[in-house]
């Protein structure tokens, strides 16, 4: 299983990276996007796969802790998607912006409107 | 009213010099960086008792002084507050034991200069000398820190005494030369040495009240400070030895010379200062009881005098409204008062009795009689200097008060009482001590015991007898006296050899030094900043890449993978094609919607991994999120235009190649992470302790709102920060539009 | 696509949506769910009712005043803390703000609760915020 997760992961990061390095500020957004997708993925991993045994203490038992998903990595993560959700908010309102402004989506384009 | 605490300062000092021939007067100790040996400690010795009471006693003169001279400013409270920041800094210079403390307050004392040379910012030529006045100690600074911190390797402390106490380790440390350089280089860019003389003239583009106090009596003195600290351990280096005598005798003669052709009279005083501090570091180098004892006494009365003239040469330009030699003259008639002032002063400056400075002079030839090496050459020089300054002294007095009448526009009075209550307490001292100099020999003798333990301090006295010495002294006069009256040739000679020979335009060069760098760092700018988004970015991952690559053999990286698709539930390969299905939809995609859904496609993908692996919480939050993502991402995309292809073939197989390598590289330490380690987790702490110390059941929340809650208030505020930041984005847009 | 059938589920689903976030808001501690989940939940039930309705209309309902809940969710967040250095001493976790008093447990209300509402109100506040500005935009 390991494995495919670690291709998950791989092929997630290439696909952002991939996106990353377009010209379109769209792609560029999207590729922001899949960055997060992978690195949450990968912290999620990180954690450890443990299936049907969420990361919750039981009342009846608190002396005996039951070996639970790490719980740590998921909090990383909650807070990586809400903070992913402001950012992405942001980043599209700023490209509609930037093409409000320069008439462009073409980030070759807005380094040469900088230059002259 | 703010001389106060200057004043208060220098009798509390004052006060205590009893304690510091006892040597407990004054010790103060905080750990700092304990583990680097950094302490934030202060000691009071002879040595910081002179440089204190110097720095706090004129300090306090001069703030009365700059009270009302500083009224016709503008902004004089931040003028006042830099010139109490300096002070302190000085203070803490001086009194510091500990090399980094030092450093640190010798780092206030040249910002707080630049300031102050700068602060008439409105002229370029302030602006100009401030920034080489920075760059120059600034550099030096730099050199300073790295031999302090050479110096101090093998101690294992930065403690000033450590090194005192037992200078061998340092002596013996293949660093010693390095160190000794560099630590040298920092002294002399602050102390105004050959050839880093020339931003000392510059510097006159400060108000007076700040060429009295720094660029005269103090600051420039911290060079010298740290010599004289730094003797002990050195005295028996040739290295330093000779450094120091040839770098003072070189530049006790250049400044001397530069300063007898000048017309303004700031500039006459900051060569003369120039001149003043390699004689300094010459008697510091020589290191003979005589020397030492002269040094001393000399920093006292050149402090004493220098600050006097340019107070003097700030009134007269206040009053007159210029401080150019050739428009002046005749103002004994208006300012009788100055006048007798600005004479004494000038009298201690070229070593006359019964001023305290002829007692400095005379201490300072017979130290060069009996210096060890090279004494004829250091006498000449010597002698030359002096007779210069005579001359200079002359030329200051017969141009200023008598000499050519002169028209001036308002007519010329006495300066206010609080301008000349300074000066006039400075003259009066040199003049007492000049007939009583044993009155501060104990000051001086505990001072001299920090600098050259073992020696006794030579006792003071204005009358010599009959002998070489008063010989010299007056020999030197008299070739001053006789270069006046010739002083139509000489200037005119010096003139024509100054712009001829010895024009080392130094501060030009500097800036042109500066220009040349200032050009290459753009062009190196221009190859590394070009602009190019897609390019930094393809940089940073490469970069990435070979870095995890480089760490992995740290890591104990071993390819022995369990390369096995085992446990795959319908479920999870369900996943994996929506993931890997959206994610290629993206890069295809034709149109922006499309790939937009597909993006949501490949978060509902992760969304059902969260939820097969215990990640409940993730997969609530994760189904929302990437909804509203999509929606919010149609609403904007739809107002951009269709979807194009801007690259070629050629850039989309580089771009594939540098992604795939990445993934490859993040795939490979995804694995790595996933082998079980023997490591204990953060989070089992978490684990333990969720119910039984924070009553919560859902440790993620409780992670999020306990544990770690200011981590979460944080995020907060960074998503109220990106909501008021849209909100700016589109409102100011639809503010522009109504406004047009 | 301001649909009749659009609408009648909005106006049904906002009061059905905003208990449910307080539910999962109140739950959160010990079951899934929490401030944030609770915040978007919120958030999308004024999102729905802007869809069907329009933002104008929207903006116009009592509760929609996104900026204060803002302000006023970091301010709870932050005085939650601050409840906790007041009452100060046994220093249980990391940092000031894990040194919470509990209030009275059996109705589980405590400082962390007081903390999860900020978070509530501000995830709720940011994102109605975000979407009607957006949504303006549109128009």
């Amino acid at each position: 299983m390991s494995l495919l997760m670690a291709i998950l992961i791989g092929f997630l990061y290439a696909v952002s990276i991939y996106l990353l390095l377009r010209r379109s500020i769209v792609k560029l957004v999207i590729g922001i996007l899949f960055l997060s997708y992978a690195t949450n993925l990968m912290l999620f991993f990180t954690g450890g796969l443990t299936e049907t045994s969420p990361a919750f203490t039981d009342i009846a038992s608190t002396s005996e802790v039951v070996t639970a998903s790490d719980p740590l990595p998921q909090a990383l993560i909650l807070t990586a998607l809400v903070i992913g959700f402001g950012v992405a908010a942001f980043s599209m309102v700023l490209i509609y912006r930037f093409y409000k402004e320069s008439g462009t989506v073409d980030l070759d384009e807005l380094s040469e409107i900088e230059k002259s | 009213m703010l001389g106060i605490v200057p004043a208060s300062l220098f009798f509390v000092f004052l006060s205590k010099i009893p304690a510091v021939g006892r040597g407990d007067a004054f010790k103060e100790v905080y750990p700092w960086l304990s583990d680097l040996g950094i302490g934030f400690s202060f000691n009071l010795d002879g040595l910081s008792m002179f440089f204190a009471l110097l720095v706090t006693g004129v300090g306090a003169l001069i703030m009365i002084y700059a009270g009302y001279y500083m009224r016709s400013y503008q902004k004089t409270n931040r003028f006042f507050g830099y010139l109490v920041f300096f002070m302190a800094g000085m203070l803490g210079l001086v009194t510091a034991s500990d090399w980094i403390t030092l450093f640190m307050f010798w780092e206030f004392t040249s910002i707080s200069s630049f300031m102050l040379i700068g602060f008439k910012h409105e002229k370029t030529a302030a602006r100009e000398a401030a920034l080489q006045a920075l760059l120059i100690t600034g550099g030096g600074g730099l050199a300073l820190l790295a031999g302090l911190i050479m110096m101090s390797l093998p101690y294992h402390s930065f403690s000033i005494e450590a090194v005192i106490n037992d200078p061998q380790p340092f002596l013996q440390s293949s660093l010693f030369v390095p160190a000794t350089i560099l630590i040298l280089i920092g002294a002399f860019t602050k102390s105004a040495i050959f050839p880093f003389h020339f931003w000392l003239p510059g510097a006159m583009q400060a108000p007076s009240p700040v060429s009295a106090f720094l660029h005269s009596a103090t600051m420039v003195k911290a060079g010298i400070y740290l010599l004289a600290r730094l003797h002990p351990v050195m005295e028996s280096q040739e290295l330093w030895i000779y450094t120091l005598s040839v770098f003072g005798v070189v530049t006790m003669f250049v400044g001397a010379w530069f300063a007898l052709a000048q017309q303004d009279l700031k500039k006459i005083l900051a060569y003369t200062t120039v001149s003043a501090l390699g004689t300094m570091v010459l008697l510091i180098g020589t290191s003979t009881a005589y020397s030492v004892t002269a040094a001393l006494v000399f920093l006292l009365v050149h402090a004493f005098y220098k600050a006097t003239l340019f107070m003097m040469a700030g009134n007269i330009e206040k009053i007159t409204g210029t401080r150019d030699m050739n428009q002046l003259g005749q103002l004994n008639r208006f300012m009788p008062v100055a006048t007798v002032i600005s004479l004494l002063a000038l009298l201690s400056m070229s070593g006359i009795p019964p001023m305290i400075g002829f007692i400095g002079k005379e201490l300072m030839y017979e130290a060069k009689l009996n210096a060890p090496a090279a004494g004829n050459f250091i006498l000449l020089t010597g002698f030359l200097a002096n007779a210069f300054t005579v001359f200079v002294s002359l030329r200051f007095a017969y141009g200023v008060f008598w000499g050519k009448k002169q028209d001036f526009k308002k007519q010329p009075h006495e300066p206010d009482v609080s301008l000349l209550v300074g000066p006039a307490v400075l003259v009066f001292i040199s003049l007492l001590l000049g007939i009583f100099p044993n009155q501060i020999a104990g000051l001086l003798g505990s001072a001299f015991q920090s600098v050259l333990p073992g020696e006794t301090l030579i006792k003071l006295k204005l009358w010599h007898g009959f002998n070489e010495i008063l010989l010299l002294s007056f020999l030197t006069v008299l070739l001053g006296v006789v270069m006046f009256v010739y002083r139509k040739a000489i200037i005119r000679i010096v003139c024509y050899l100054n712009s001829n020979y010895f024009n080392l335009k130094l501060s030009q060069r500097f800036f042109t030094g500066i220009d040349v760098f200032l050009n290459l760092t753009k062009k190196k700018t221009a190859v590394v900043q070009h602009g190019y988004h897609r390019f930094y970015l393809m940089t940073i991952f490469i970069a990435a890449a070979l870095l995890l690559i480089l760490t992995m053999p740290a890591v104990d990286f071993q390819f022995d993978f369990d390369l096995k698709f085992d446990g795959l539930s319908f479920f999870v390969m369900l996943a994996a094609i929506m993931i890997i299905a959206g994610s290629i939809a993206v890069i295809v995609a034709q149109s922006r919607l499309v790939a937009l859904i597909a993006t949501g496609f490949v978060g509902i993908g992760i969304t059902i991994v969260f939820v097969l692996y215990s990640g409940v919480d993730l997969a609530i939050t994760m189904v929302m999120v990437e909804t509203l993502t999509v929606v919010l991402g149609a609403m904007v995309v739809y107002h951009l235009p269709k979807y194009l292809n801007y690259s070629g073939v050629g850039s989309r197989i580089r771009d594939g190649i540098v992604a795939v390598f990445f993934g490859f590289v993040m795939g490979f330490l995804a694995l790595q992470t996933s082998k079980p380690t023997t490591l204990t987790k953060i989070s089992d702490y978490f684990v333990e302790n969720s119910y039984t110390k924070a009553f919560g059941e859902n440790i993620v929340n409780v992670i999020l709102v306990d544990f770690r809650a200011l981590d979460t208030l944080g995020e907060i505020v960074v998503l109220a920060l990106a909501a008021i930041g849209i909100v700016s984005l589109l409102k100011l847009n639809a503010q522009k539009k109504s406004s047009r | 696509m301001k649909t009749e059938i659009l609408k009648i589920a909005a106006a049904h689903l906002k009061p059905f949506l905003l208990i449910l976030s307080l539910v999962v808001l109140y739950r959160g501690h010990n079951e899934p769910g929490g401030g944030f989940i609770a915040g978007l939940l919120a958030g999308m039930a004024y999102v729905i009712y802007a869809g069907a309705f329009g933002v104008s209309k929207a903006k116009q309902l009592r509760l929609a005043k996104p900026m204060f809940f803002m302000g006023f969710g970091i301010g709870i967040a932050l005085f939650s803390g601050m409840i906790g250095l007041m009452n100060g001493a046994d220093s249980i976790f990391t940092g000031v703000w894990t040194t919470l008093t509990f209030g009275d447990f059996s109705l589980k209300l405590g400082t962390p609760l007081l903390f999860d509402l900020g978070v509530y109100l501000t995830v709720a506040g940011m994102l109605v915020k975000v979407i009607f500005t957006v949504m303006e935009e549109d128009v």
